[in-house]
């Protein structure tokens, strides 16, 4: 009943659980497996339930052959999910909508999740220098974590990034390194380096362990939703791994037999500056082309997606699809989930939030269908998409300035 | 000549080296020269004639699905770098 070794999804081929991230055969990506034959469902949702108030509740499922493995102090997860009935009325469906806000993580994004995870497993396999290749919520997430847990930490970003993401990353003693190039070119350089340095890149060497964190996130789903499952998720694709691997964490608990139910919808979204994988889904293709990209929300920003393929077959085989959104409808669907829900997120969350405002446009979502919206980071954090859009009006400090200008705003 | 380099998982079946000097006209020419020289590496990063969907082949810096693939031209001197494409995000 735990994790027992790592496998090839392509080939199948198998190894044991170390630090490795493809197959020496292929070249496809590892995955880890898990051993829950002796998984009894009411003893299993037992000990979730008498667990901590965070991923580690999860334990079964995460991927670690021992006890509790030894963690940081910042233990990520149980962020609120919220219905969000006004944001529906605004959008004019029928359908139940249900907002987790990721953002409401130690370091503001869904990548605390991924990175406690790949550091505990880091500290199991004996490393002291943790790394990775980000577009900066992964960069806040490794730093602090790092810092918490007492490991020397470089962390490779795009050098153009936002301000707000290289202080906050800068800020917990990080070797903060700017590539000049786009996010692929630091994930092509993480890789070699990953080769040459005796490091824990979470996100290269370590990544069929990081990835597994994204698992909670289904988890804290079923749970939250009284141990049912919803019949929709709208979720961003950057490289693929959390849209895979939330439909992992949903299957996972199906075969085991904590909740039942129909597999739910699955629902991508893209910025347009940035939508290998939902060019492909329009063109029917099985692969994604890479592209350069060109869009404000640059945490979403992969031209070349490593889960495309993956991301595509789930989107194909649960009915759903992949949709792609302007620059304009991410800073309006920022504003819409403000307006509506009192979530400020950040621009990848303006994507998600625009492709959900696509598919109740399109009419796509039934009247009482449960959908789970996934907020994955801070709008903080991304100031610059929405500078300049709010309106200061300027008065004496005298009630009769306020009465005169704000006349006209009186009900 | 260009330089080939061989990620550490197939050092093994190119004897062991980390990079590979190499003549051809096009990525794909250069990699035929590198399979005659080490067999065991055309079952492992192609198939059917194409790279396997896993991993990518960088001329310079720049992936080769942004020139002509297999067909993009190389240049005397220029660098040739196979990794897998499992990594980031």
């Amino acid at each position: 009943m735990s994790a027992v070794e790592l496998g090839c999804k392509e080939c199948g081929a198998t190894l044991d659980l170390g630090a490795a991230y493809f197959c020496g055969q292929c070249f496809g990506p590892l995955e880890v497996r898990y051993d829950h034959s002796g998984l009894e469902p009411d003893e299993a949702r037992r000990r979730i339930q008498a667990g901590s108030n965070g991923i580690w509740r999860y334990l079964d499922f995460l991927p670690f052959t021992g006890g509790r493995p030894e963690v940081g102090p910042l233990e990520p997860g149980m962020t609120p999910l919220i219905k969000a009935d006004r944001l529906a009325e605004a959008l004019g469906t029928g359908a139940e909508i249900w907002v987790k806000n990721d953002a409401a993580n130690p370091t503001h994004s869904f990548k605390d999740r991924v990175v406690s995870v790949a550091l505990a497993k880091a500290r199991e396999l004996g490393y002291q220098t943790v790394a990775c290749a980000s577009t900066g919520n992964l960069a806040n997430s490794v730093a602090a974590n790092a810092a918490a847990g007492g490991f020397d930490c470089y962390v490779f970003v795009p050098s153009n990034l936002e301000e707000q993401k290289l202080l906050a990353t800068d800020i917990y003693g990080s070797n903060l390194v700017g590539v000049k190039g786009n996010y692929d070119d630091v994930n092509r350089l993480c890789t070699q380096l990953s080769d040459e340095k005796p490091w824990a890149f979470v996100n290269v060497n370590l990544r069929p362990y990081y990835s597994e964190g994204s698992k909670t996130l289904a988890f804290e789903t079923i749970e939250q939703l009284g141990w049912r499952l919803p019949d929709r998720v709208v979720c961003p694709i950057a490289s693929g791994s959390l849209f895979t691997k939330i439909g992992r964490g949903f299957s996972e608990w199906q075969e085991v037999g904590l909740v039942e139910g129909d597999t739910p919808v699955f629902n991508g979204a893209q910025a347009e500056g940035c939508s290998p994988v939902a060019a492909a889904f329009r063109d029917g293709e099985d692969f994604c082309r890479p592209q350069k990209p060109d869009t404000i929300a640059k945490s979403l920003a992969i031209g070349d997606p490593a889960d495309g393929p993956y991301a595509l077959d789930q989107a194909r085989r649960t009915g759903g699809g992949v949709d792609s959104v302007t620059d304009d409808e991410i800073r309006a669907g920022i504003r819409l989930l403000a307006e509506t829900t009192g979530i400020f997120t950040e621009t990848a969350g303006g994507v998600t939030t625009a492709v959900l405002a696509k598919l109740a446009e399109r009419g796509e979502l039934a009247d009482g269908e449960k959908v789970v919206v996934y907020i994955t980071g801070e709008g903080l954090k991304t100031l610059d998409a929405n500078r300049d859009t709010f309106s200061l009006r300027e008065i004496e400090p005298t009630v009769e300035s306020f009465e005169s200008t704000f006349a006209t705003t009186f009900a | 000549m260009v330089t080939v380099k061989i990620p550490t998982q197939l050092r093994p079946s190119a004897g062991g080296r980390a990079e590979v000097e190499l003549g051809g006209e096009t990525v794909g020419e250069v990699l035929e020269a590198l399979f005659l020289e080490s067999p065991d590496l055309r079952e492992r990063i192609t198939e059917g004639g194409q790279l396997r969907r896993f991993v990518n082949v960088y001329l310079g810096g720049e992936d080769i699905r942004f020139g002509d693939g297999l067909e993009t031209i190389v240049e005397d001197g220029s660098e040739l770098t196979i990794l897998p494409a499992v990594a980031g995000g």
